[in-house]
């Protein structure tokens, strides 16, 4: 059992596809870097923090995209988002089998915060242009930084999520909502609470992700393969159905907090056995607990 | 410019839009041709109801009004930064927001973003910036964060950030910034109604602002590192 978190974005490639497969697009040796950080004096890396291009998964050609939480939290500045909707145009043209994301981004990286945060809206525009030719896009989320911001809004619009236990995928991080509303609304350092809120059990309960893994590059190596064909056309009726999913779910929580831990209480009124007890059960055990 | 002022130079009359809280929706005419309008107002911060409000009324004019143009009146201090919304999945309903938006675009509904006020990250990113195109009155005001916050982000001293925003718009907050870099199609100056015209007939359906962006010089890397993509071996 090989840890996905603590793996890098370029061991994930090697070890989650086909042995040897990975082929990169704009490899560091081509020194591609952001000139942004380099104004502000900030290091930079030769691949502005993203890894892109094909590979095979099970013998399926797919094309994939790995971001490196270990640089800048993943941050999403104008080389790396332009990166990631090259790989997205490339396969509305090749059309491979499926895109596979390896998302881990604090979102919007903020040293260059409007070419970031206009990148991250071509990269939701070019996945749903990638949806709409048929080709399934896969998000995987499991490294130490989580999915946040734009990403996390980036990883709803794909077709299947897969996610760990550790993984997390949200909007604002913690830190951020405490320092706006204080350690009362969001305690950051409460790392059972940021879990509860964020992390793969809940996620997977609420029906936010597709697929619950271990913390295991196998474990996500199986999970992407299954859901290799897992092409979702973006309807009017797909869209109403899920209007009427957060409609509902909307209404299960109270709007003022009455003590009682929010996530324990929607996973009740979802009707989850065990609601109390999911943070000490296993992922096996939370995975039964999921009403279809 | 307050929402009704607006919607007022721009129909007329504020008849037929209504706001419900920070929330704004409407049915309006322009030049004989039906518009719906939705958005929000009050520096709105964008949590799960109001990501849902706006998206329902988007999926019924997809329904009741095959084509019918829509515009969206952006005026948000960014995604609502609390606990409740983060359990219910903000993120999801956002993401449902842009994606009706989307599905607008692909059905031929021409839809059209107008920041009339201030437009933030998180709030901004599902409306205004997945519209065919996007627009700012000049007095708007768009952006990430201050750049006193920026400054604590990225350790620089605000006279730099400052001094580097004058040459380069990717540090700074300012509505021509993000025209620079494509993310504003246009400012619209003086005459609305005919600001809107042209934006309902030109703006574009796919995405070119990485290609306005490097041709107006404020964002000059993006389309570049597409094309190599496209191209590499």
């Amino acid at each position: 059992m090989i840890s996905f978190a603590e793996c890098s974005a370029r061991e994930r490639l090697a070890l989650l596809f086909d042995a040897g497969s990975f082929h990169e697009w704009i490899a560091p040796a081509e020194r591609l870097t952001s000139p942004h950080l380099a104004q502000l004096g900030v290091p930079s890396a030769f691949d502005d923090g993203v890894a892109i291009g094909r590979a095979r998964l099970d013998g399926h050609e797919v094309f994939v995209a790995a971001q490196e939480g270990e640089f800048m939290g993943g941050g999403v500045g104008e080389v790396h988002g332009a990166k990631l909707v090259g790989l997205l145009q490339r396969a509305v043209r090749d059309e491979p089998e499926a895109v596979v994301l390896l998302a881990e981004s604090g979102g919007v990286r903020l040293h260059e915060a409007n070419a970031g945060l206009i990148a991250v809206s071509e990269v939701m525009r070019a996945v749903l242009d990638v949806r709409a030719a048929g080709i399934p896009v896969l998000v995987l989320i499991g490294g130490a930084n989580g999915c946040f911001g734009g990403m996390g809004i980036v990883a709803r619009c794909a077709d299947f999520i897969v996610m760990s236990d550790v993984g997390r995928l949200a909007m604002s991080g913690p830190e951020v909502i405490e320092a706006s509303h204080g350690v009362e609304e969001y305690d950051s350092r409460d790392r059972a609470l940021v879990w509860r809120t964020s992390g793969g059990k809940h996620r997977w309960l609420i029906g936010d992700c597709d697929a619950l893994v271990e913390d295991d590059v196998s474990a996500f190596r199986a999970a992407a393969v299954a859901a290799l064909k897992a092409s979702r056309p973006v309807t009017l009726e797909s869209l109403e159905a899920e209007h009427a999913l957060l409609d509902a779910r909307l209404h299960m929580l109270p709007i003022e907090a009455d003590g009682t831990d929010q996530a324990t209480q929607l996973w009740r009124e979802l009707g989850i056995e065990q609601a109390d007890r999911v943070p000490d059960l296993d992922v096996d055990a939370v995975r039964a607990l999921r009403i279809a | 410019m307050n929402w009704n002022q607006l919607v007022t130079r721009l129909f007329g009359s504020a008849d037929g839009v209504h706001a419900a809280g920070d929330f704004l929706a409407g049915d309006v005419t322009f030049e004989g041709q039906p518009i719906t309008l939705v958005g929000t107002t009050n520096h709105a911060p964008i949590g799960v109801a109001l990501a849902l409000a706006q998206a329902r009324v988007v999926l019924d004019t997809i329904a009741r009004h095959p084509g019918r143009p829509i515009l969206l009146l952006i005026d948000t201090q960014g995604q609502q930064l609390r606990r409740r919304d983060e359990t219910l999945g903000i993120n999801r309903a956002m993401a449902h927001l842009g994606m009706c938006i989307d599905l607008a675009r692909r059905r031929g509904h021409p839809v059209v973003g107008l920041v009339y006020d201030q437009a933030l990250s998180g709030g901004f990113i599902t409306s205004g910036l997945i519209a065919d195109a996007c627009y700012a009155l000049p007095e708007a005001e768009i952006r990430v964060m201050r750049i006193p916050a920026m400054a604590r982000v990225t350790k620089l001293s605000e006279e730099v950030l400052t001094a580097l925003s004058e040459s380069n718009p990717v540090f700074a907050p300012g509505v021509r910034n993000y025209v620079a870099m494509g993310g504003v199609r246009a400012l619209w100056d003086g005459d609305l109604p005919a600001a809107l015209r042209d934006a309902l007939v030109h703006s574009p359906t796919t995405d070119e602002r990485a290609r306005d962006g490097a041709d107006r010089g404020g964002r000059r890397l993006a389309a570049a590192v597409v094309q190599r993509v496209l191209d590499a071996a």
